[in-house]
């Protein structure tokens, strides 16, 4: 016996709490893909100071969804277990040590960034894997996704807003492919499970199968800058972002259902007999 | 020690509501928030079809991950096992609310009273409902009456003016609520003596929630 659906899609956050994971992911990879630049013997000032506009944009629109945004320094009281807190305290050191090595250009500032960095994208991560009412979060495979994208999105821009040098072209290559595999498990994995069908709709949508091409077709152009078309690789950096910040904008906003209620089994009335009840 | 829960029986709801009432008519809460509901569920295919009467709300679970995620720790548990929010700590971020699988929880981003011109008298004698506005929110198993009630000496679930309005409202038995750590106590007797489920048990929350679908100890 099946039970008649009631998962509904969570309403309360929006494009703004979207913008967070946008903004977070597309700024600490930039970071990130700064701090091999920076190895390459790149100039990293653009992206980097760009990285840490994005995270701050990102942290912004979460303050403009915040019901008490006056209280903001309350998401600071409860880092013994609240990942949303723990985001928010490696922003600050994460601002200062980016800060620094522009100012004073010494290489140790940009290696904490760049931690600083991996730290904070994985506190989102780990913020979407405790919401354990959405299944399309709380799934293990959303972490290796929301790391993969970012790294993508940061390498992605940074052809985009820095050089184009052949091994960051490689880089940004290596991670469209790793997200792409991230991605594909993650699909794979939430059908298994049995995540909501509002949720397994969205991968079959013309919006996401665009999306999709959209991804492969980065993919072609950044393979094409790998042999002496720098444009191409541009392009394809322009499409990893763009794909990375629609994937978000669909995770957080559409394919974002509960898990609804839940009876295993229905109550004996009268004569009739109790039944054991499948979710769908 | 003290383990406040609530038990529906599910033979004996009838979906009538007046629990939903009971509660917005104690709690005052805004248009749009329902602490206590009543979902009205089908399940099979016909001809081989059931309805289910699921009174829900708030579980008071035993490992709260509504409290885990709160940044603020606006969210706490008592050690009587209620779950509880203070108002003046939330700001509002509704991460408890992606992280509650029982849907139990309500965030007010326009405050709208049921009659244009606000609040009335009436909505203010039964509560301040400001407090509600821009943060989240969710059943107290009535905490307010279960303290004053405990102040007085009363037993929460043996004296109605303790017991939240839900329960005190039920026509049909249904609802009963009380101290589980308690053996003579009405709940901890439903659940030895009858068969129960607990929603999503596999997410590891352990709901004070206890759904009765048929007799006999499981």
């Amino acid at each position: 016996m099946k039970q008649m659906i009631t998962a509904r899609l969570q309403k309360y956050w929006d494009l703004r709490a979207a913008g967070n994971f946008i903004g977070g992911g597309t700024g600490t990879g930039l970071v990130m893909a700064s701090g091999l630049g920076a190895a390459l013997g790149l100039d990293v000032t653009v992206p980097l100071l760009a990285g840490l506009a994005f995270v701050g944009l990102g942290l912004s629109m979460v303050w403009l969804e915040i019901g008490k945004p006056w209280r903001a320094l309350h998401v600071f009281f409860h880092p013994q277990t609240s990942w949303m807190t723990r985001e928010g305290i490696l922003a600050a050191p994460l601002m200062a040590a980016g800060a620094a090595y522009w100012w004073f250009g010494h290489p140790a500032f940009l290696a904490v960034a760049v931690l600083l960095s991996a730290g904070f994208i994985y506190c989102q991560a780990r913020i979407l894997r405790a919401a354990r009412a959405i299944p399309a979060w709380s799934h293990a495979r959303t972490v290796p996704l929301i790391l993969m994208t970012a790294a993508a999105e940061g390498t992605g821009l940074f052809l985009v807003i820095g050089e184009p040098a052949p091994a960051m072209i490689a880089a940004a290559l290596a991670m469209a492919v790793a997200r792409e595999v991230a991605r594909e498990v993650y699909r794979l994995a939430l059908s298994r499970d049995k995540a909501p069908q509002g949720t397994l709709n969205w991968f079959v949508r013309p919006e996401v199968r665009v999306l999709q091409a959209m991804r492969w077709v980065s993919m072609a152009l950044l393979a094409a800058g790998l042999f002496g078309l720098p444009l191409a690789a541009v392009g394809g950096g322009v499409l990893a972002v763009l794909t990375g910040w629609g994937l978000k904008a669909i995770m957080v906003t559409k394919a974002a259902f509960n898990r609804g209620a839940a009876i295993p089994r229905t109550p004996v009335r009268g004569r009739d007999s109790s039944r054991l009840v499948q979710q769908q | 020690m003290t383990r406040f829960v609530m038990v529906a029986d599910l033979r004996r709801c009838v979906g009538c509501q007046t629990c939903t009432a009971a509660c917005k008519e104690n709690n005052g809460t805004p248009v749009g928030v329902q602490w206590r509901r009543v979902l009205d569920i089908e399940a099979g295919e016909y001809p081989d079809v059931s309805r289910v009467f699921l009174p829900t709300g708030c579980q008071h679970c035993d490992k709260p991950p509504c409290m885990e995620v709160c940044p603020s720790t606006a969210t706490g548990k008592r050690a009587d096992g209620l779950v509880t929010i203070d108002y003046d700590l939330c700001i509002g971020c509704s991460y408890c609310i992606m992280a509650c699988p029982y849907e139990a929880r309500f965030k007010v981003e326009d405050l709208v009273y049921p009659y244009e011109e606000g609040a009335t008298a009436a909505d203010q004698a039964r509560t301040n409902p400001a407090k509600f506005d821009g943060v989240v929110s969710k059943c107290t198993f009535c905490i307010d009456r279960i303290d004053a009630g405990l102040a007085k000496g009363l037993v929460p679930g043996r004296d109605m003016e303790a017991t939240p309005a839900c329960v005190q409202g039920c026509i049909s038995g249904a609802l009963r609520f009380g101290d589980l750590d308690d053996p003579g106590s009405d709940v901890a007797t439903l659940i030895r003596d009858n068969k129960w489920f607990r929603q999503h048990e596999a997410e590891g929350t352990r709901p004070g929630f206890y759904y009765l679908w048929d007799k006999g100890a499981l």
